[in-house]
């Protein structure tokens, strides 16, 4: 479970969070709309443990643990994953060479044991099948001239490989096709786990026809402005922001 | 009075004093002896180089060098035989070796036996035997007056003269090694000629180490001579003391079609300053010369290059990559000159550095000096922090940040490296790189 408690944050002395409160259960599939620019990849980022932002008051519990105190590797192997908006391209860093050491370091983190190269490449083919990424892919360099959506699915693969518990999809279907959003909606789909959750950050309604929502939070200025079930996310596709932006003014 | 007279600093004196003392036990026959007092003479004039001189601005060995230990001798049995047990990492790669111990090349632990079209000899023997090699390439390889090589031809006593016959293709890379086995500082001058004939196809490794804790010198040159359409790589590792200072020369010389690359891996010595200047004598020579330096602690490390393009359609590439953390210093000066008969010069040179901490200090000064017109020229230098967005992605993956920062690094360095030809080497180097990155990352779990 998640919890985040009246969180102020602001980036070089900018205000970008004002009080926001928000709570993901186990299991639950949590979807956070909001116009351009009100804060929704700086809470993902926030979350996550990027160091620019500075946290000036309010706290983020991660089954019950306050992953404030925690850099964000640490936060990465107590179980929380950012899929992010714009994922980052590392050239002359071997994508597999890349993704195992991400898994060994995880482990080792949590005092587990190493995983077997041979189990390893196992796993990492098994996933790319299933999001329909090509091996040739993985012997590039990270995200390394891959396409927009060739960038999200790879941000999905990582998520399937390191299985963590709590997972923030900021904007991963901005960019996809058609074909692409499906095969993405259901590899998060076949992630869905009565003890995972998910916190989907989306600008679209069609996204969550996919990966259905149990709630769905607007944000607005820094702050969660309303909070609804499915049907929300439908109201929103119709009336748009219009109310919500002078509502938190 | 404008004149100053220039006030001694200890090391100076001690050279000064030195060579008169030493200089009748020096090898060489008269035309030696002229050669040594002639470069002494330069020394005598100028000192040491200082940083009011252009090529020394960023290394004031005048000031760095604190002390000018004794002169090494030819090595004792048991002396020999410990340099031999050391272990090198260049064990692995099956190579045949010339070991120098304190300079000094020893028959008995390098390989017995040469491949056919390899000669090799004693250049503490040549010296004194008045060797027409010496007589015909001894500081032949570049006209580029330079205080380092006037200090190694005063007091040069060791190092090889090894001979490629034309169109010898060598399986085996020759590996020039030098061991330095001592307790006390002591002052090296080994001088390596390597003389490749037409069409010869060899790879060359240089390493050069020796013992932490002791501030032992080398002021090491080694003249490569590339005759027409011979294809040479060299791969240099400098892995000396903590406390070494390693002053090294790499003098090369190209004729004709020669295909000539180059890498320099350095390490851990506390102070050196390695320079390579290139001659490209003939038309359509392939030049590249590349280098990985990793540095830490209070290491101050200068690469100073000067390509001369003297011959018309030649290709010089030059990709140099600094990694400093701590107080480390890193001095990068590449020169491309281009005289004015050498058209259609195509030359490439850059450097990039990547500091670690706020207290390290990079120094690039790449230059072009071009008297052609229908040339293709440029350089470019580069400096700065790890890309803090990159870091966190991969931290946000898992990676602690040393972690994080050594998988960009090693892939840094790893273009430097990729561009070496002989796969075991390419090995080595990377082994070398991912145990500093190693070390590194120890030392920040300790912290
Ligand atoms: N480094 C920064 N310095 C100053 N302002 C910043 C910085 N990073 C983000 N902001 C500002 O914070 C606000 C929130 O940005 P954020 O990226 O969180 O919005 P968003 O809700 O994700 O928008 P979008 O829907 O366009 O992705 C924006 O006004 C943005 O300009
Ligand atoms: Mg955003």
């Amino acid at each position: 479970m998640l919890e985040i408690r009246n969180l102020h944050v602001s980036i070089e002395d900018k205000k970008i969070l004002n009080g926001l409160t928000l709570t993901v259960h186990d299991g639950e599939v949590a979807a956070i709309m909001g116009p351009n620019g009100s804060g929704k990849s700086t809470l993902s980022y926030v979350i996550a443990g990027k160091p620019d932002y500075e946290v000036l008051d309010g706290e983020i519990l991660l089954d019950g643990q306050n992953v404030l105190e925690l850099e964000a590797h640490e936060r990465a192997a107590a179980g929380l994953f950012l899929a992010f908006q714009y994922p980052l391209e590392i050239p002359g860093v071997a994508t597999m060479s890349f993704l195992k050491a991400a898994m060994n370091s995880q482990r080792k983190i949590r005092g587990e044991e190493e995983m077997a190269t041979a189990d390893f490449m196992k796993a990492v083919r098994a996933a790319a099948d299933k999001l329909g990424i090509p091996q040739d892919m993985l012997r590039r360099g990270l995200n390394v001239g891959f396409s927009g959506g060739e960038k999200k699915r790879m941000e999905i693969l990582q998520m399937a490989l390191l299985a963590p518990n709590f997972c923030i999809l900021d904007e991963t279907d901005s960019g996809l096709d058609i074909d692409a959003l499906k095969v993405v909606s259901e590899g998060v789909n076949a992630l869905r786990d009565p003890k995972r959750a998910f916190l989907v950050i989306t600008h679209y309604q069609r996204l969550l026809n996919y990966i259905v929502p149990d709630t769905v939070h607007v944000m607005a200025h820094g702050q969660v402005v309303k909070s609804g079930g499915k049907e929300l996310a439908l109201e929103l596709e119709a009336t748009g922001y219009a109310d919500y932006k002078t509502l938190a003014a | 009075m404008n004149d100053v007279t220039p006030i001694r600093t200890k090391a100076e004196n001690a050279l000064l004093s030195r060579f008169p003392q030493v200089k009748a036990g020096l090898p060489g026959d008269a035309s030696i002896r002229h050669l040594r007092d002639d470069a002494f003479a330069s020394f005598e004039v100028s000192g040491l180089p200082h940083r009011r001189i252009e090529a020394w601005h960023y290394t004031d060995l005048r000031s760095l060098l604190r002390d000018a230990p004794d002169l090494a001798v030819v090595p004792p049995a048991h002396v020999v035989q410990r340099a031999a047990e050391h272990a090198s990492v260049l064990d692995q790669v099956p190579a045949t070796r010339l070991v120098m111990v304190n300079g000094f090349y020893d028959t008995n632990i390098s390989t017995f036996g040469l491949p056919a079209g390899v000669v090799v000899k004693d250049m503490h023997t040549a010296l004194g035997q008045s060797e027409p090699l010496i007589a015909s390439h001894l500081g032949a390889a570049t006209t580029t007056p330079d205080p380092l090589i006037a200090l190694n031809t005063a007091f040069m006593n060791g190092g090889v003269i090894v001979t490629i016959a034309p169109h010898t293709k060598l399986d085996l890379p020759l590996e020039l090694r030098f061991v330095t086995e001592t307790v006390d500082a002591i002052a090296m001058a080994p001088r390596v000629l390597v003389i490749v004939g037409e069409g010869a196809d060899v790879t060359l490794l240089e390493s050069h180490q020796g013992p932490d804790g002791v501030a032992y010198q080398t002021n090491a040159v080694v003249e490569i001579f590339g005759a027409e359409h011979s294809r040479i790589e060299h791969v240099r590792l400098s892995a000396g003391g903590n406390h070494a200072v390693d002053l090294s020369t790499l003098a090369v010389n190209l004729q004709r079609e020669a295909n000539f690359r180059s890498l320099h891996c350095i390490t851990t010595p506390g102070l050196a300053r390695h320079q390579v200047f290139a001659s490209l004598q003939g038309e359509g020579i392939a030049f590249d010369v590349d280098g990985v330096a990793l540095l830490s602690g209070t290491q101050h490390v200068d690469t100073t290059l000067a390509i001369d393009h003297a011959a018309p359609g030649c290709t010089s590439r030059e990709l140099f990559k600094t990694v400093l953390d701590a107080q480390a210093t890193g001095v990068f000066q590449g020169r491309i000159m281009v005289k004015q008969i050498a058209q259609q010069t195509d030359g490439k040179m850059m450097s990039q550095a990547v500091l670690l901490s706020d207290d390290a200090r990079m120094n690039n000064k790449p230059e072009l000096e071009i008297f052609a017109d229908d040339v293709v020229c440029g350089h470019g230098a580069t400096c700065g922090a790890l890309d803090d967005d990159l870091l966190f992605y991969l931290m946000a993956r898992g990676l602690p940040r040393v972690e994080a920062e050594a998988l960009m690094l090693a892939a840094f360095v790893g273009e430097a490296f990729e561009k070496i030809r002989h796969d075991g080497m390419r090995d080595v180097c990377e082994a070398l790189a991912g145990t500093w990155l190693k070390s590194r990352s120890t030392a920040t779990k300790q912290a």
